[in-house]
């Protein structure tokens, strides 16, 4: 186990441009970091510079307080779990899981002991002795973690390892892995793509965009104070609503309506009026009917031509137009487009997306009433993308 | 229903018949020549394709001749030499090719293709003198060299096509795994390409093993003479007869290492090998 240090971490390309530019991270002893972000956002870049695969151009990585910027991969003692496996399909699932121990020398006794020990972990043992091929995709997986475990490395480094099996077996491997770790605590790197696997998953979660660290917090953290409008809107499933706003006399005004300026957020601000955008989450919003009293007060009670409904069970997501919605910030569409590859509500600028409670008798068609939740309205400034807070 | 099976049979009796004239078409001189090995002395020549009586006395007469064994041992061993060597360098000429990025790639790739291309005839009459002028005129490494030369390039292009179909993700897993470049290419890159290997190794042993231009200019004695080279040396019994029954036995004899060599590297030759490493 240990702890892994990124200084200023930055590489580039020989055509000049950088993939992974100045990430600063400091993964703890049996940490488990995920790095997330759209893809082309340098998070595998960083993953195999961790591991050795690429080289850094600059900045310095260390290892418990060593630096290995030089050193070959097969002197890090890391063990990696790739996406597509990597499985050797000439060698049976005992030889895959034992290849690297062969490698380092380990006499025989030791290696059996070691890779029963992990395909009993695993769930393995009745299948050691066939190949790959004949394997299912969760157990393939399941053997390219064993082949990662037996070695006791330093730290694990799973890329996007859930990515290739079936939305049911990723659910069940994901609490697979998350046990996995916990029960050997060692220091895990894990990229993925998918915002719900790093949200479930992570101790700590870095958001990387274009080769830039933008967040690195804890879940709950990154969901409840983006540090800007694309951690916000890459956090959370539906995605965010980003509604256009402006300050005018200490009042914030929605297209939806108006609510004075919390306390916290007024010093942010600064004085004068000034163009925002508001962030809302989609749980925010709530079926007016089945809002107390008490509650009312503090938020903002409209009515919306309700476009789409989907019924999810144990909740509801209402879509609807907002006159003056839609992106109002280059920010905004860019990011919009960042996000296109993978899972943003269609049209998500244009549309706002509610999370009702399934109680709602809401249908499509409808003109509803709503209530938003004005407390943990989030804003944003519309040129730097910062959100605009006091503190974090 | 009943349409489809009578379409199915017609379909079936085309590929069957298909099937049986190319075989007895391939292989009836190939059994003519065994008939021929078969037969007396006496009744070579009546025109019998089964023949009345069936002897052994070619094949007994051919290894009493000192100079066919000694042929038989130059083959195979020129013939192996040439393809262990042909198969390693082109292994490794493979492999850095499909996975280096290196000036001058391409002109390898097209260079070597081009000395596929050479006739070999145009090149015997430079080589015999050469190969005269600093001593390797006759002798096995005198063949070896031209076979190589000639049978590389098939077997570089082979096996690139096979390196190329390997993920590189097996080898990076090999590599954090621990093993060094060129473990990972002894322990997991040559196994998988193992088909490959097996196509090139036949490819460069059939050809130095049937080649008769070189074998036959470039050597003057039993030191290094091959077996397609000393099969014209053979003589009959007396000035008056030809030695039709040993050529033939000769012929069939040298016939069976191929046949041997094809059928054990043949089930090595199994696709599929490298289904599983990934996902797909």
């Amino acid at each position: 186990m240990a702890e892994i240090t990124l200084e200023h971490v930055t590489k580039r390309f020989p055509d000049g441009t950088e993939a992974v530019s100045d990430v600063n991270m400091e993964i703890g002893e049996g940490e488990f970091m995920i790095l997330v972000g759209p893809s082309g956002c340098g998070k595998s870049t960083l993953l195999n510079m961790i591991c050795g695969l690429e080289d850094i151009s600059d900045g310095e990585l260390r290892f418990d307080g060593e630096v290995v910027n030089q050193q070959s991969p097969k002197d890090r003692n890391i063990a990696m779990v790739f996406q597509n496996y990597a499985l050797y399909p000439h060698l049976s699932v005992r030889e895959n899981m034992a290849f690297p121990l062969r490698l380092a020398k380990v006499d025989d006794a030791e290696v059996t002991r070691r890779v029963e020990e992990a395909a009993r972990i695993l769930e393995l043992s009745e299948h050691l002795d066939r190949k790959p091929a004949n394997l299912s995709g969760g157990q393939r997986q399941r053997v390219a973690m064993g082949r990662a475990i037996v070695r006791e490395p330093v730290a694990f480094l799973l890329d996007e390892p859930l990515s290739n099996l079936d939305a049911k077996l990723r659910v069940q491997m994901r609490t697979e892995i998350s046990r996995l770790q916990n029960r050997l605590r060692t220091t895990t790197v894990y990229v993925t793509h998918d915002q719900t696997e790093a949200m479930t998953l992570g101790d700590r979660v870095a958001v990387l965009r274009k080769g830039k660290v933008q967040q690195v917090a804890s879940p709950q953290e990154l969901y409840n104070h983006p540090v800007n409008l694309f951690v916000a809107g890459f956090i959370g499933s539906p995605a965010m609503n980003f509604l256009p706003a402006r300050l005018e006399g200490g009042q914030v005004r929605l297209p939806m309506g108006s609510y004075p300026l919390r306390e916290e957020q007024r010093s942010a601000v600064g004085e004068g009026d000034r163009d925002v955008i508001a962030g809302v989450r989609p749980e925010q919003l709530e079926d007016a009917a089945l809002v107390g009293d008490d509650d009312r007060g503090s938020g903002i009670t409209f009515s919306a031509a309700i476009d789409v409904i989907e019924w999810m069970g144990s909740e509801l997501f209402a879509y609807f137009g907002v006159e003056g919605a839609g992106a109002t910030s280059d920010h905004l569409q860019e990011i919009a487009g960042d996000l296109e590859t993978v899972e943003m509500s269609a049209g998500g600028a244009e549309q706002v997306v509610a999370r009702l409670d399934a109680a709602s008798t809401v249908t499509r068609g409808d003109t509803a009433e709503l209530w938003l939740d004005t407390r943990r309205v989030l804003l944003f400034d519309p040129d730097s993308g910062e959100r605009l807070a006091s503190s974090g | 229903m009943a349409v489809g099976s009578v379409q199915g049979a017609r379909e079936r009796a085309f590929w069957v018949i298909g099937s049986v004239a190319i075989v007895v078409y391939a292989l009836t001189p190939v059994a003519w020549i065994l008939s021929l090995s078969l037969k007396p002395s006496g009744s070579l020549t009546d025109g019998r394709f089964v023949p009345r009586e069936v002897t052994f006395e070619h094949y007994a007469s051919i290894f009493e001749e000192g100079f066919f064994t000694s042929a038989l041992r130059n083959s195979v061993g020129i013939a192996l030499l040439a393809t262990l060597l042909a198969v390693v360098l082109a292994t490794f000429a493979a492999y850095a090719i499909s996975r280096l990025d290196f000036p001058g790639k391409r002109l390898i790739l097209s260079g070597a293709l081009a000395v596929a291309m050479f006739p070999p005839i145009s090149i015997v009459g430079p080589l015999f003198n050469m190969w005269r002028s600093i001593g390797l005129y006759d002798t096995w490494l005198g063949l070896i060299i031209p076979y190589m030369t000639f049978t590389l390039p098939l077997a570089i292009w082979t096996l690139a096509a096979f390196f190329r179909e390997i993920p590189w993700d097996l080898e990076k897993a090999a590599q954090v795994d621990g093993a060094t470049p060129f473990q990972a290419f002894r322990r997991v890159i040559v196994p998988l390409a193992a088909p490959g290997v097996f196509t090139a190794a036949i490819l460069v042993f059939i050809f130095a093993w049937n080649d008769f231009l070189f074998a036959i200019t470039l050597t003057s004695t039993e030191s290094a003479r091959t077996v397609p080279a000393s099969m014209a040396f053979f003589t009959g019994a007396s000035q008056f007869e030809q030695p039709t029954g040993s050529i033939a036995a000769a012929a069939v004899v040298v016939t069976v290492p191929i046949i041997v060599m094809v059928l054990v590297f043949q089930r090595r030759i199994v696709a599929g090998l490298t289904s599983g490493a990934v996902k797909g």
